[in-house]
Formats: C-alpha cells, sequence, structure tokens
C-alpha cells in the first residue's frame, strides 16, 4: 500500500507511536500541546498521553535542556521541541558542555537518551534570528548526532531510530519540508543514523544535499536529465555520524562533486564535503567540487532578499552545467519555473510563519 | 518629556492648540498620552488592515490593547533616555519618537526602513531617539538593556534605559541573571515586563507557578519594584515616573509588571479566538478595559476634552499613516549589493 502522508504528519506518527511503546518518552517545548501544535506535529499528543507526559514548558530553554538531560540519566526519553533552531542556542551550554559529552567525559558509565527537535525557518521575512542554519555549529561537537531528514519516510524512520538511541540527538526539520508528501510505511520502523541515500541514482555528477536543498537538488536533476545530463541525488540524512563511505562511494563513481547545504558557506559542511572528497576521492575527482551554500551573510527580512539569498535548483542546475564545460543559463531557459515567490515555498504559505 | 502632574488639565485650556498635530510637548500628560495611544492604534490597525495584502511580508506583533504601557512609559522619559524592546516594539518604538516612514518601510522590506530591509517588524530601531533596537529571540536584549545602563553608570550619566518584556521573557535565564547584576550595581534601568498572561497560546499558568511574583523577585535582589494596570495610561506614567525617578536617582534599578492583555492573535493581523486557547469571557473583559476608551472617559469627564475633539484627534493621523504607507510602498526594495556586509571594518579575507 502506497500511503502518502507530509512529513509534519510522519513525525507526528513517530512520536505517537514512540510513546505508546515506551512510557518514558516524554515530550516537551513551547507550543507542543497548544491549539497549532507545533505545526502539527505533536497534535492531539496530550490528549492521548496526558500533561503530564506532552507539555509547554517555561521559556527556559537554557534550564530546560538541562532537565532534559538529566531526566535522561535517569532513563527517560526526552523529545525536545523547538519552532526554531535559533532558540537552541540559549541551550548551547548544555548541549556542547554536557549532553554531547556526558557519556565520554565520566568515562561511559551514563549516555544521554535525548532527542532535541529543531525547526529551520525560511522565507516571509523571518529575519535573522529565526531562520539560522546551524547544523555545522551542532556537528562539529563530537558526541552529538545531528540528523536532517529531507523525505517524509525518513523523518518517520530517524525520529524513531534517534529517541531508540543512547546518544544525544539533534533532529534538524526544515520549515519548508513540513507540508511534502511522501510515501510513509505505517508500521513503526527505523531508518539508520549515519546512512547517507542515493535517491535518484546518475553518473554524470554526484549533487549530495542536506535537509530542504536535497528538494531543490532533485527538481535540478529532473531539469538536468532533460539536457542529457545524469546527475545523481544523494540525500546526506545523518549530518553527524556521516556515512563517509556511501556518500563518497558516489563521488568516486561520478568523479563530480556539487555539495548543497543550506547554510552558510564558511566553515560549514559543504566545505565537509569537500575535505572528505579530497581525502578520500582524491584521485577520482576529474573537476574542483563546488559548494551551493548561502553567502556568508544574515538573512534580511526584505522579501527581495529571498530571490538572491537562498540557493535553489535553477543555482544547482547551472553549478552542473558549467562543472560539465557548458555555459551558464539564463535561469528562466530551465524548465524550472516557481509558481511562488522565492518567500514562500508554495502560495498556501501565506506566513506569518 | 516629562512634564509635572496634568499640569495644564483645567478644563478647556489643555486641548485647543494642534489637535491634528503629532502628540507634543506642549500637551498635559494625559492629553499626550491619549493622543500617542490613538496614533499607535491607527497606526497597528492599518498594518492590520493591510497586512493580508502580503506586501509586508514578514511576521508582525500587534500591540493593539497594550497601548498605555508604552505610552505611559514613554512619557515618564526623557528625550536622551534609552529604550529597547521585544519582538512585539511597535508601539514602544513609535511612543519613543521613532520614524513612522522608516518603520513602515521596514515592514514593507525598502531600502528607505529602518534597517534598510534587513530586520522587519521585529528589528526597529531609531538612534535619533535613543530607541537602541528590538530583538525577537525571547529575554535576550534584557542583558543587553542591562549593559547600556550599565556604560551610563560608568560614564557617570544620568540617562536611565528602560528595557520593555513580555512575562514569557522573564523565564528565561538572562532575565534574573541581568537583574542580579544591575542590583549588584545600582545600575539606572527599569525592566518593565508587560504581562498580558499568554506566551504566544500558552497562559501563565502552564509556565509560572501561582506563586510566582515577578516584581517580589526583584525585592528579593534588593530592587525596588511596582505592578500596576497597564490599561490606565495614567497610572502607568505614575508608575514609571516614580521608576524612572528613582533610577536616574542612582537608587538602582527598578521592576515595574504591568497587567495588560493582547487584543489580537500572538503574530500577525487576526483575530485567533476561534482556536480556543483563550475564553471570549476574556477577552470581551479585557477589551471592556480599552486603554483608550478608558482614557477618553476621563478627559470627558474632566473637561480636558469634549467628543468632537476626541473624535477629531482619533482620526488625525489618518493622514500621516496614509503617507507614511505611500512613502514605504513607493520606496525601492534593497539590491543584492545592500547586503552582506557583516563587518563594520573593512577585512582583507573572508
Ligand atoms: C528564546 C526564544 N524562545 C521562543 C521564542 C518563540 N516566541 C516568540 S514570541 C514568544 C512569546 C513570548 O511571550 P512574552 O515574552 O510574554 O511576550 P508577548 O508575545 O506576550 O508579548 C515566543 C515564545 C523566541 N522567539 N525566542
Ligand atoms: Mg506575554
Amino acid at each position: 500500500m502506497n500511503r502518502q502522508i507530509s512529513y509534519g504528519e510522519a513525525i507526528r506518527e513517530a512520536t505517537d507511536q514512540l510513546m505508546a511503546e515506551n512510557d518514558r518518552v516524554y515530550v516537551m517545548g513551547l507550543g507542543v500541546p497548544d491549539p497549532k501544535s507545533v505545526f502539527g506535529t505533536t497534535r492531539d499528543l496530550s490528549e492521548k498521553y496526558g500533561a503530564k507526559r506532552v507539555f509547554d514548558m517555561p521559556t527556559s530553554e537554557n534550564a530546560m535542556t538541562g532537565v532534559g538531560i538529566g531526566s535522561a540519566l535517569l532513563g527517560m526519553r526526552p523529545i525536545m521541541v523547538h519552532q526554531r533552531i535559533d532558540f537552541l542556542l540559549l541551550a548551547f551550554d548544555q548541549i556542547v558542555n554536557n549532553a554531547a559529552k556526558w557519556y565520554s567525559m565520566f568515562n561511559g558509565q551514563q549516555s544521554v537518551p535525548m532527542v532535541i527537535r529543531a525547526i529551520v525557518g525560511r522565507g516571509w521575512g523571518q529575519g535573522p534570528q529565526h531562520s539560522q542554519n546551524l547544523q555545522a555549529m551542532f556537528a562539529h561537537v563530537p558526541g552529538l548526532k545531528v540528523v536532517a531528514p529531507a523525505l517524509p519516510a525518513d523523518a518517520k524512520g530517524m525520529l524513531i531510530a534517534a529517541v531508540h538511541d543512547n546518544d544525544p540527538v539533534l533532529f534538524i526539520e526544515h520549515r519548508w519540508l513540513h507540508s511534502t508528501f511522501g510515501h510513509v510505511p505505517e508500521d513503526m520502523y527505523e531508518t539508520p543514523l549515519g546512512k547517507a541515500n542515493v535517491v535518484r541514482p546518475g553518473s554524470d555528477v554526484s549533487i549530495v544535499a542536506t535537509s530542504f536543498m536535497v528538494i531543490e537538488a532533485l527538481r535540478a536533476a529532473e531539469a538536468l536529465a532533460h539536457e542529457g545530463i545524469d546527475a545523481e541525488v544523494v540525500d546526506v540524512r545523518s549530518i553527524r555520524p556521516i556515512d563517509v563511505d556511501g556518500i563518497m562511494a558516489s563521488v568516486r563513481k561520478t568523479g563530480r562533486l556539487i555539495a548543497c547545504d543550506a547554510a552558510w558557506k564558511t566553515m560549514g559542511f559543504a566545505g565537509e564535503l569537500i575535505a572528505l572528497a579530497a581525502e578520500h576521492a582524491f584521485e577520482e575527482l576529474r573537476t574542483p567540487p563546488v559548494r551551493v551554500t548561502l553567502p556568508d551573510w544574515h538573512t534580511a527580512a526584505s522579501p527581495i532578499a529571498a530571490g538572491f539569498y537562498y540557493p535553489t535548483a535553477v543555482t544547482i542546475a547551472n553549478h552542473v552545467a558549467l562543472m560539465l564545460g557548458k555555459s551558464e543559463r539564463d535561469p528562466e531557459s530551465w524548465a524550472l519555473v516557481r509558481k511562488a515567490p522565492a518567500d514562500q515555498p508554495d502560495l498556501s504559505f501565506i506566513g506569518p510563519f | 518629556m516629562t512634564r509635572s502632574k496634568y499640569a495644564d488639565e483645567q478644563a478647556g485650556t489643555a486641548a485647543a492648540p494642534g489637535l491634528l498635530a503629532p502628540p507634543s510637548p506642549a500637551d498635559s500628560v494625559s492629553l499626550w498620552l491619549y493622543r500617542t495611544m490613538s496614533r499607535i492604534r491607527a497606526v497597528e490597525e492599518r498594518i492590520a488592515e493591510h497586512y493580508p495584502e502580503q506586501e509586508m511580508r514578514c511576521p508582525v506583533h500587534l500591540s493593539v490593547g497594550q497601548e498605555a504601557i508604552a505610552a505611559g512609559v514613554s512619557a515618564a522619559l526623557e528625550p536622551n533616555d534609552y529604550v529597547v524592546s521585544t519582538h512585539r516594539s511597535h508601539a514602544h518604538y513609535l511612543a519613543k519618537g521613532g520614524d513612522l516612514r522608516r518603520f513602515i518601510a521596514e515592514i514593507y522590506g525598502r531600502s528607505t526602513g529602518c534597517c534598510g530591509g534587513h530586520g522587519g517588524s521585529m528589528h526597529l530601531i531609531d538612534l535619533s531617539v535613543n530607541m537602541l533596537g528590538s530583538t525577537p529571540i525571547v529575554g535576550n536584549i534584557v542583558p543587553i538593556a542591562t549593559g547600556i545602563a550599565f556604560a551610563s553608570w560608568l560614564k557617570n550619566e544620568k540617562d536611565v534605559t528602560v528595557v520593555y518584556l513580555g512575562d514569557g521573557a522573564t523565564e528565561e535565564g538572562a532575565f534574573l541573571e541581568s537583574i542580579n547584576f544591575a542590583a549588584l550595581k545600582s545600575l539606572p534601568i527599569v525592566y518593565v515586563v508587560e504581562n498580558n498572561f499568554f506566551s504566544v497560546y500558552s497562559p501563565l499558568d502552564v509556565r509560572q507557578p501561582a506563586a510566582r511574583d515577578v516584581v517580589g523577585i526583584g525585592k528579593n535582589h534588593g530592587m525596588a519594584g511596582a505592578r500596576g494596570d497597564g490599561n490606565d495610561a495614567e497610572q502607568v506614567y505614575e508608575l514609571a515616573k516614580a521608576a524612572v525617578d528613582h533610577a536616574r536617582s542612582g537608587a538602582g534599578p527598578y521592576v515595574l509588571e504591568l497587567e495588560t492583555y493582547r487584543w489580537r492573535e500572538h503574530c500577525g493581523s487576526a483575530y485567533d479566538n476561534d482556536l480556543g486557547y483563550r475564553s471570549v469571557a476574556e477577552y470581551e473583559a479585557w477589551r471592556g478595559r480599552d486603554p483608550i476608551a478608558t482614557l477618553e472617559r476621563r478627559l470627558l469627564e474632566r473637561g480636558t476634552l469634549d467628543s468632537e475633539q476626541a473624535a477629531q484627534i482619533s482620526n488625525a493621523y489618518a493622514g500621516e499613516i496614509d503617507d507614511a504607507f505611500a512613502f514605504a510602498r513607493s520606496s525601492p526594495f534593497p539590491d543584492e549589493g545592500d547586503f552582506g556586509t557583516v563587518f563594520s571594518t573593512a577585512v582583507p579575507g573572508r
């Protein structure tokens, strides 16, 4: 049966199944039980599992992260939810100094099985403090797992795997993915952390992407196919641990790497992919790899900025063309015309956020 | 802007000059409060009216219903005093004298906006009136405000800093850490807590124990403080005046908790009682306490205004607002080259 549900619903279903399976799983976060239920991802859970296990929290991200860690030491399985990843910066200390280190710092006596869901905002004038993509900052820290699934089935499977996992996992959701649909099995299943996925096989170039950039990469690949270019799209899924073998197998095969990450360019994840290629696929590389990222400046609120700030399928397609020795093309000429303005994923998304 | 209490409020004398002009220092306090609130209301209602056109493409957090706090506190401030605020800063910015055109242009994302289109509605600033900025990360402006007050203290300057924050923001560690430092150094700062009983759709009782008292938290740090009716602009002014005088005198920081209520949705322009997170009865009760109508009744009773003059004031700002919207809409968007400068000093490399 090919059941199609949304990415947001996949997260809700995974949480529901996890809570039914283990009464030590609890969900906390600002707005978790409110009428909007974090874009629907926690809908009805407080009714089903009670306010003790599904609850709103004080606007105290730092302390509440520590509370989650502390409870995890006694066997609880907290899922903490943030409407914006930017709010996690208040809890950087607890995440970096405690959650990531507890296991090794105390010589493996205890681990921290905590999951922190963080939503990455984009568009509709979110501005500099509500739209950051901070995965590289977190993934830089040993001991912290960082995943960013792009497809609904992976959102479900990876959330389940993350909650089952005994280490702290940061689970990154792009706001524009919540309303995307895909096949998601009804049963409970795990999608392993640390495994990339070839979502579109190809032979000419490897477009390796994270989170929402996978969607852009797939669109680019489709347009490139019309031009006779056969692009492979690799969904990284797990930023850390990173599937070096899986990703490099693709790069070695095609000899060309486009590293896509919807985060800043400098010191970022796209650079990490290129470093890995230099270490593991140097012999096979046929052209210098390229990063497709945000520019190194802060998200501006003005809608006009969305048009040149965010890399899109067109950006990717143009880079592929250049890499294959073709000339850069007028964006219009790619059959990739968006119906929605650049600050909206589709016309149904009309803010305020 | 501080003036003697209700100085020129004998019947008939105050309301005469320049009713259609912006609120001016020549007004009595109460008249200034009334005009300032009416103007803020008119601006925000206009934003609400046009927001569904999808040309203001950024989140907006309206203060409709909460205007008395911005007006009352601003009336107690001197022009050189500093103000910073949160995601819900429109009223604070306007009451401090922030430029209307540049505010509306910012919401429209134009290069003429107060942040040149970088910030949107959640980042208002007008340095010409010492409105030093607003930020939407809950609580994170509070230490900044404390640092501004610290600089005044270090420089032996008498300017007072006011930081507006919500009831939710008092739950952040940064608030507690800030007041501790402010009390330690006796800084000239007033923490104005706008308690509208909600953080988004979450009522106070899921976030704070019933016994929690933010003024008491200040008192336990040796800070002075008071609680009051945030929908009574004159009361806010009296309380703010005492708080600001206290801070300016060198007696140290002050916590002012003012109870109020947001009428429209947390973020956006619509009403959201249909969501069911608060009761219509509660909402109606607060609408019955409209800060503008409350003060208007008093001014009519006192004979400061007659009803015709009150109506004139309510309509006085339409032209200015038309102009600001026209200015915003006709202003150019920034272009790509206007972005990307993240260092104030040119540096080699990246
Ligand atoms: C650190 C942080 N956590 C959460 C949010 C999401 N958020 C935006 S506004 C808001 C409400 C804050 O409530 P309060 O401080 O009472 O201000 P109000 O909106 O009621 O004026 C929240 C939780 C945020 N912006 N920053
Ligand atoms: Mg509030």
